[in-house]
């Protein structure tokens, strides 16, 4: 077994604390995406559990083994770069049987083992050639090879996507997702691309300046966050919020002009609240003038119209068929009440 | 006229009259020669285009042409000649060199140099730029080491004259062996063979701070990822630097070892100096000074030598810096 157990994860640089004591269990051949904005610590935490970044505080296991103050390379673990970090000088095959060669496996086992990741990742033809001779997406490959033939218990994906372009990167998400039904090990994935944490994830670890805002399947995010930068973080395009106050068991939404029913545990009279709604469960209807459409953004079988409301809260709608609405047009919106979410206004926290 | 305000006359003559160069050879160009008017004012305007970069190029190419490509030219012919220069001796100059004892130590001695001091050079940079990359004082330590680049070849040498020196109050060496209980002094200067070596500390004492600012520019340059791969891969310190770090700077590496190269073929100074080519320490730069001026002849002919040997060593720096460049 080699799942992954971070147990109060601390990592400071001098006085500055910038990981605050993570505690995640990530179960043995399970992928795990962290996502979260820039800046929020998840490639910082993915170089912890790498090694590369000491841990200031807290315990790290993989497996049953305690690595918190291991060397990177006895961890067990293989990590895939963002600017996939090949070595320029040596050829495709020496890059990938570099691990082996460095930790004295005999020459044979090293070709079996490259002739085996080459074949999965279909890299036979490019064996002989160096980096610089490849296509970024023959480069990551290669990096995935590396990987692969180190034969580790747990992978770890830095952004590995985020230098490729659109079609690509479409791509190689479908080829890491093979990947990692072909061998089954346990993968830990970083992105802010949160399309990629929902298509690849077993399970999303969504993270906000050092801290887990919460974790769960990706469908368990989408359709339940716990607050409201979850809400907004998971879906695109992304939630809108719409302010409002409880009034006689119901919100109150100066942007729509009337009271929404929606079926939670409200709090008292009187609290200011935030409403949000996914753009996807919306409709435009005639006859309301509550917005006025800017803009329409036409992708074939979706668009996106952008609402602006009288008191200049901004939301997007989305439609679906032929239905196309003009810039200048005055517009209400519709929804099912027991699709809205409310939260917090203060805490931000959801209100169930 | 005082000597200040012949100065400033010839940088103002100077300045000007290249800035006048440019102007007018421009001008008269584009008004006289090709004028952009009339019929053919296009066709005058591609071949003016045509011929500017060559007005522009004139005074450099002619500068070269006439400072280093007819020196190159004139030596050899000079080299044909005999002591006076009056008389066509063919290539007897040459077989006389080749045929003298102290040609061919100068030879020899050449050939230690060029093997000796660039490898020593560029490693000891290597090494200096390596450790000191990631140390708090590293930035006093690279200042300390890159010193004595400033100092001339003939100022270092006086310092190391100084180290050297027979009496053991000031030449450091002996100072030591004195402290260690050694009866008498050594002149290590006189040390058959190895006082070669004793030269060309010299001159790695200099060249090292050259290798390691170069070096240490190109380390830094070597992607961070690639090494932190390298230590998930599970490569050890040494392994790192060799398999991991040299590699992707080869190329600076070359060009630095074939900069020295060159140097340390054009280097008289520090032979001079130091023991004047005797106690067979000669080099070919110094052994040409020995006949400069009393037989040109043969002078001239070391001076072709040393420049036979020098071209395949520049060609392939100047192809490497450019491979580096692009």
């Amino acid at each position: 077994m080699s799942g992954v157990t971070l147990s109060n994860v601390i990592k400071r640089y001098g006085q500055v604390q910038v990981i605050h004591g993570i505690d995640l269990e990530i179960a043995d051949g399970e992928f795990c995406v962290f996502v979260g904005p820039s800046g929020c610590g998840k490639s910082t935490l993915l170089r912890m559990v790498a090694g590369l970044e000491e841990t200031t505080a807290g315990r790290m296991s993989i497996g049953a083994r305690d690595v918190t103050h291991e060397d990177p390379a006895e961890r067990g673990v293989a990590m895939v770069f963002q600017t996939y970090a090949l070595y320029p000088h040596m050829t495709v095959a020496e890059n990938m049987g570099f691990g082996l060669r460095m930790n004295g496996h005999p020459k044979a086992e090293i070709r079996e083992k490259v002739a085996e990741a080459s074949r999965i990742l279909k890299l036979d033809d490019y064996l002989k050639r160096k980096p610089a001779a490849l296509s970024g997406g023959q480069r990551q490959r290669v990096a995935i090879g590396r990987a692969i033939v180190r034969g580790p218990e747990v992978f770890l994906f830095d952004e590995p996507l985020s230098n490729l372009d659109a079609e690509l990167r479409v791509e190689m998400r479908v080829e890491i997702a093979r990947l990692h039904k072909e061998i089954g090990a346990t993968m830990i994935y970083v992105t802010h691309d949160q399309v990629e944490a929902m298509t690849l994830a077993d399970k999303i670890v969504v993270l906000r300046a050092g801290r887990i805002e919460q974790v769960g399947a990706p469908l368990d995010l989408y359709r339940d966050p716990d607050n409201r930068f979850v809400a907004g973080f998971i879906g695109s395009p992304a939630m809108n919020f719409l302010e409002g106050t409880v009034r006689n068991g119901a919100v109150e939404v100066p942007a729509l002009g009337r009271a929404v029913p929606v079926p939670v545990r409200l709090p008292p009279e009187g609290t200011t609240v935030i409403l949000g709604l996914r753009p996807e469960h919306l409709g435009l209807v005639e006859g309301d003038e509550s917005f006025t459409v800017e803009l329409t953004e036409a992708l074939g079988g979706v668009s996106y119209a952008y609402l602006v409301a009288g008191n200049g809260e901004r939301i997007i709608v989305e439609e679906r068929g032929d239905q196309r609405s003009r810039p200048g047009r005055r517009v209400g919106i519709t929804f099912e009440p027991e699709r809205a979410m409310l939260f917090d206004a203060q805490t931000e926290l959801r209100l169930r | 006229m005082s000597p200040i305000f012949q100065g400033i006359l010839t940088i103002i003559i100077g300045v000007g009259g290249c800035i006048g160069y440019f102007y007018f050879s421009n001008l008269i160009l584009d008004r006289v020669i090709f004028p952009a008017r009339g019929e053919k004012a296009g066709r005058n305007i591609n071949r003016a285009n045509q011929v500017r970069p060559w007005l522009f190029l004139f005074p450099a190419i002619f500068a070269l042409g006439l400072y280093l490509a007819y020196p190159v030219v004139g030596s050899f012919w000079r080299s044909l000649f005999n002591r006076s220069g009056d008389e066509f001796i063919g290539l007897g100059n040459y077989a006389t060199l080749f045929a003298s004892e102290s040609f061919r130590t100068a030879l020899f001695n050449n050939m230690l140099w060029v093997l000796f001091v660039p490898a020593a050079s560029t490693f000891l940079g290597l090494l200096a730029a390596q450790l000191t990359d990631k140390l708090s004082w590293g930035s006093i330590a690279k200042s300390l080491i890159f010193m004595p680049m400033a100092i001339s070849f003939v100022g270092a040498s006086l310092i190391w004259k100084f180290v050297y020196a027979f009496d053991s109050d000031i030449g450091l060496i002996n100072a030591i062996r004195d402290g260690l209980g050694a009866d008498s002094a050594v002149d290590v200067l006189q040390i058959p063979f190895w006082n070669n070596f004793f030269l060309m500390v010299i001159l790695i004492w200099v060249q090292t701070g050259f290798a390691m600012v170069i070096l240490s520019a190109a380390l830094r340059g070597i992607p961070e990822e690639t090494i932190e791969a390298a230590i998930l891969d599970g490569a050890s310190p040494f392994q790192l630097f060799f398999k991991i770090k040299v590699p992707q700077i080869m190329g600076t590496i070359v060009v630095v070892w074939t900069t020295i190269t060159i140097l340390v073929l054009k280097v008289f100074d520090i032979v001079y100096t130091m023991t004047g080519g005797n106690f067979d320490t000669e080099i070919l730069p110094s052994y040409m000074m020995k006949f400069m001026f009393r037989d040109d002849g043969q002078a001239t002919a070391v001076a072709f030598v040393i420049m036979l040997v020098v071209l395949p060593v520049m060609i392939w720096n100047i192809v490497q810096a450019r491979r580096e460049m692009r």
